[in-house]
């Protein structure tokens, strides 16, 4: 079969941008996506659209134009862009399209988010009580993990102080000024072990890839990014996820990051050693730790020695999180997932400049995590 | 002092957290969901430690309906050998003390610990030290 391919990749810078709504943030990534393609709004068949608190994607047809496009809403937590992408995807596999679009966008309040127990079937007294709070549920994660893998806290701060490095070179993010290792490791605490270094602050961002069929993509004469996977999935029995009043007992190991990780290696038909670029969702520092080895980039525990060696540096054995992941840009969740696979297309581009991965990388791959135990995970070549 | 939610503590002196048995599968949740499937189960008293954090800042309201003053709790996960891991928090033991696989009991604590009305909310103590 003939594969689905990114022929644009648009953004809008991540961070807080005062005056400017979540949905013309979004505006702006298609059209920058549309330029680089070199099409216009009237040549895109149909759009999937991904927002979480910024209102109904499908209002962006007011700005950019009433051509009668298919434009489907998505609203799936942090998998929102990553479902998006999925289904655009397919819609082209299909047959039915050939030049379609998926976006992503949002724009939060300040502060931690604010969920309420009812949207995840939760008693009312589970966030009367404070517990509703994620957080809580990442650094409780992240402590079991390092009493059981031997991860030290100096790791944790590493991988911040890694990810404010790389974003001073990536346009796109949000807090671009390197954080010495020291003011990480004692900065104001937030859930121990993390202090606010070691976590990502919802904010406002957009993104925009528009997808065609192999055919399309050379006809018009677009060298393309393949898409070889895309996959979504939910929470397997026995998982420790966000919001839980419980675990099984010798629960906490299977998670809905590893069923989307061996399914999109399946799909794409390679595995972790020939992946040169990853971005993994480190809402949280520890999060990065465990998801490298949760999508069987490593071991449990060797991330310890990967840290200390530099492995997962822009020019190390695997670089993650090239432009600074959710540490560095913040996460809006409808935009997060995408502006994962945005960057991947910038690597694989060799567009990367100061934080370019040398050697000009042929795979890259994105995943995303979130409540209440969603994952997405792409992989791509050139 | 009443529980936060009715169905949430045993009636008995001390209490004891419902949680529930799964019907068909024998499978113990926390909290006892709605339906027939599950039945009410009331969960052993003791023990161990199996993660944690500290709460260092006030969640927001809504939700939480805790008092305006804050000060960091424990929030824990604890493992009730053969049953079920159940989270909740943990008061009566120093920061630095906190320990996986430290003995637990289990005793309700007021969401407000100022006020004399104040509500229960599932809770442990370090065991020995549970009224």
């Amino acid at each position: 079969m003939s594969d689905v391919c990114i022929i644009g990749a648009g953004i809008h810078p991540f961070g807080r941008t005062d005056g400017v709504s979540g949905l013309d943030q979004g505006v702006f990534a298609v059209r920058q996506a549309l330029a680089e393609a070199g099409l216009e709004w009237r040549d895109v068949q149909f759009a999937y659209g991904g927002s979480d608190a910024a209102g109904n994607p499908d209002t962006m047809v007011e700005r950019l134009g009433l051509t009668g496009v298919q434009f489907i809403n998505v609203r799936n937590g942090c998998a929102a862009g990553g479902s998006a992408l999925f289904s655009a995807q397919m819609a082209i596999k299909s047959g039915e399209f050939d030049i379609g679009l998926a976006v992503g966008f949002d724009k939060h309040p300040r502060g931690a988010f604010n969920a309420l127990p009812a949207e995840y079937n939760l008693p009312d007294w589970y966030g009367e009580a404070g517990f509703m709070i994620t957080t809580q549920f990442f650094a409780a994660k992240i402590t079991r993990y390092m009493h059981l893998h031997g991860i030290s806290r100096k790791t944790l701060g590493l991988v911040a102080e890694k990810a404010f490095r790389n974003a001073v070179h990536a346009p796109h993010a949000w807090r671009r000024a390197p954080v010495p290792l020291d003011e990480i490791l004692d900065g104001t605490m937030v859930s121990d072990p993390y202090s606010k270094y070691m976590f990502c602050s919802p904010g406002e961002g957009g993104v925009a890839l528009l997808l065609a069929s192999e055919k399309k993509a050379r006809e018009l004469g677009i060298t393309p990014i393949r898409l070889k996977a895309a996959t979504m999935r939910t929470r397997p029995p026995h998982s420790f996820e966000v919001f839980a009043p419980m675990v099984d007992v010798g629960g906490g190991v299977a998670t809905a990051t590893r069923l989307a990780s061996a399914a999109a290696f399946e799909m794409a038909g390679i595995g972790p050693a020939d992946i040169a670029v990853a971005q993994l969702q480190d809402t949280e520092a520890g999060a990065e730790i465990m998801h490298m080895a949760e999508n069987g980039f490593c071991a449990d525990g060797e991330q310890e020695r990967w840290l200390a060696e530099g492995l997962t540096e822009i020019a190390g054995r695997l670089p993650v999180n090239t432009d600074g992941g959710c540490l560095a840009c913040g996460e809006p969740i409808g935009a997060s997932g995408l502006r994962q696979v945005y960057e991947n297309v910038v690597q694989l581009r060799g567009a990367g400049g100061g934080r370019q991965v040398p050697g000009t990388p042929k795979t890259a791959y994105s995943h995303v995590y979130g409540a209440p135990g969603v994952s997405a995970v792409t992989i791509l070549e050139r | 002092m009443r529980p936060i939610a009715e169905g949430l503590f045993t009636e008995e002196s001390p209490p004891r957290l419902i949680g529930a048995r799964h019907r068909p599968s024998g499978r113990i949740v926390f909290p006892c969901p709605p339906g027939a499937d599950y039945e009410p189960h009331p969960l052993g008293r003791r023990g161990r430690l199996w993660s944690y954090t500290i709460q260092r800042y006030r969640p927001k309201s809504p939700p939480y309906t805790g008092p305006e003053a804050f000060k960091p709790w424990v929030v824990a996960y604890v493992e009730l050998p053969g049953e079920v891991i159940v989270e909740a928090r943990l008061d009566g033991v120093d920061f630095a003390a906190l320990k996986i696989g430290m003995e637990v009991e289990f005793a309700p604590v007021p969401l407000d610990p100022d006020a004399a009305d104040s509500v229960l909310i599932p809770g442990f103590l370090p065991a020995g030290e549970a009224a």
